[in-house]
């Protein structure tokens, strides 16, 4: 290629790396710069971390919150995902449908539509008395169990479809060879087919996981502000009690974490297939 | 039948019925905000008597409710537009340098999807109170084409892979200037590209919230900051109508996409016979 045609292609590069470089690097950068130097330079926003018992909590729940929405995501999915590689190309397409619909249908109304369904005068605590299973309403939402809800609720579409692109590349081939060969269907699921769905189990199980990291609309809804996740307490942080070091290390930390995910697990799998890129 | 078969098939049946209970939950909180948005009574429940549209018509006679549907979709347009230039011209360049330099420029580029939502609403309202860009339109266009870019950048990237250099090359040799042969030769070879990634950054521009609490106070107010408000404020079945009318537009977008689609390739199929025909 000519030296003046490159000059062009980089020239092509230069509107989005320039609005990157101003809106986006510099606001992040300052972030990062603010929470070693406010209130004072040094690293003392972050000893906070080791020493401040309402972060280790609250740090504590989001993950833990985050590990059961991955569980529950990455294994309702895989259901689906499997039961999607089975079936019939029409039945296929509309389950396929179902997930789609889903993956666009806004996360807002979604917690929204959460709230309607599952309050105590709510349509599924009606139909559980109604069915005689129970006498009082059940509390399912302002609360951990709403907000868990919600979340693996948000995130399966998500999850099945890097499973299911995974699965659809596995011929059925070996599965029944494994029958053939005389292996259980238990036996040819769990050494045959599971293994080869490991690629997909990873890149689903990443995805949601760091998705759900800085989740806030879905708790600060269906949690009726008694979730807290460690995105609702970095608004806190800076909106309510103003502590700009405190905010900006509790988002640094955030950040780092899920770049260090990222980062291991760019070693392990294609991520460049993971965001379909 | 044998029972090994009765088994098999049983099996069958109960992974499918197991599949299918996980879909219903997944397509029931869509099956509420219908009926409850055309609820006859005056506050958020299901409909006791009656259908009733008087909380459509409360929204469509609401000067606030229609001023925050304009803004957004104002919003959405002006960053889908401004993402899909400034996103196909760096997946272009990229392509055509594919070195080191434009492999991590593409990777940079994703970064407004990696970053949580959160930490860039911390940083943005910084940065956009300092520049006085906090509570305007050109603020919150901003970083919605943020958000966007990586979307446009990846599905125009994909196109680009699929696309034949040697066109570009036979148009330059034969005259065309380098931009004549990006707007006459590559653009309308990654339409498809290109009309996916606008689809990708209007939606998620549509119903962005989490930035645009964030960088706005009370002049700007999106559709969706408002439904946000009012779940917090009230329980009026407004909200529900407007839910409904906030999916309906994304929606309605995702679907004129799809058609849009179909017939192109149906277009292109037929360019294709036509020309084996001849």
């Amino acid at each position: 290629m000519l030296q003046t045609e490159m000059r062009t292609y980089y020239l092509l590069l230069v509107p989005a790396l320039v609005i990157m470089g101003i809106f986006f690097v510099v606001p992040l950068s300052s972030v990062l710069w603010i929470s070693v130097t406010d209130p004072a330079p040094g690293l003392e926003n972050y000893t906070q971390l080791l020493t401040s018992d309402l972060i280790h909590r609250i740090w504590w729940n989001t993950v833990r919150i985050c590990v059961i929405t991955t569980l529950g995501a990455v294994i309702l999915g895989y259901v689906v995902a499997y039961a999607m590689a089975q079936v019939s190309p029409r039945h296929r397409s509309f389950m396929l449908l179902c997930v789609i619909i889903t993956f666009w249908f806004s996360v807002l109304v979604r917690a929204f539509a959460w709230v309607m369904l599952l309050r105590p005068e709510g349509p599924v605590n009606s139909a559980l008395m109604g069915i005689g299973l129970i006498e009082e309403p059940l509390y399912l939402v302002r609360n951990e169990l709403g907000v868990l809800i919600g979340m693996i609720h948000y995130m399966l579409p998500v999850a099945i479809l890097p499973l299911y692109s995974n699965m659809k590349s596995i011929p059925h081939k070996f599965t029944d060879a494994a029958r053939g060969l005389g292996a259980s269907p238990l036996k040819a699921f769990f050494l045959v087919y599971l293994p080869m769905t490991k690629p997909g189990i990873l890149a689903a199980a990443i995805l949601v996981f760091i998705i759900s990291l800085g989740f806030y609309i879905t708790p600060a809804i269906l949690g009726g502000g008694r979730v807290v996740m460690i995105a609702e307490y970095i608004r806190v942080s800076f909106d309510e009690t103003l502590r700009w070091g405190h905010a900006t290390m509790l988002a640094s930390t955030l950040l780092f974490v899920v770049v260090a995910i990222l980062v291991v697990l760019s070693r392990i799998v294609d991520l460049k297939k993971v965001f379909g890129a | 039948m044998s029972s090994h078969q009765f088994w098999q098939q049983f099996r069958y049946a109960l992974q499918l019925g197991f599949a299918w209970m996980i879909l219903g939950f997944l397509v029931l909180p869509m099956l509420i905000i219908l009926p409850v948005s055309l609820t006859d009574r005056s506050y958020l429940s299901l409909p006791e008597h009656s259908l009733s549209i008087q909380h459509y018509q409360a929204f469509f006679s609401n000067s606030a409710w229609l001023s925050a549907t304009g803004q957004s979709l104002l919003i959405a347009s002006i960053a889908t537009i401004l993402a899909l230039i400034i996103g196909s011209l760096c997946a272009i360049g990229c392509w055509r340098l594919s070195n080191g330099f434009s492999n991590g420029v593409r990777l940079f580029m994703l970064a407004p999807i990696i970053v949580p939502t959160i930490v860039q609403g911390l940083a943005y309202y910084r940065f956009w109170a300092a520049t006085g860009l906090f509570d305007t339109y050109i603020g919150v266009i901003i970083a919605h084409t943020l958000v966007g870019l990586p979307y446009t950048i990846i599905t125009v990237s994909a196109s680009l892979a699929g696309f034949d250099v040697k066109l570009e090359q036979a148009a330059r040799s034969l005259g065309a200037s380098t931009w004549r042969t990006l707007l006459h030769v590559i653009v309308p070879g990654i339409s498809p590209g290109l009309f996916a990634g606008g689809l990708f950054a209007f939606t998620h521009s549509f119903d962005e919230l989490v930035i645009v609490l964030f960088i706005t106070s009370r002049g700007i107010a999106t559709l969706p900051k408002r439904i946000w408000e009012g779940i917090e404020d009230n329980i009026d079945p407004t909200i529900a109508a407007a839910a409904v009318l906030l999916i309906t537009i994304t929606f309605a977008v995702l679907l004129l996409g799809a058609l849009f689609r179909s017939l192109s390739e149906r277009a292109s199929a037929r360019r294709n016979q036509l020309a084996e025909e001849h």
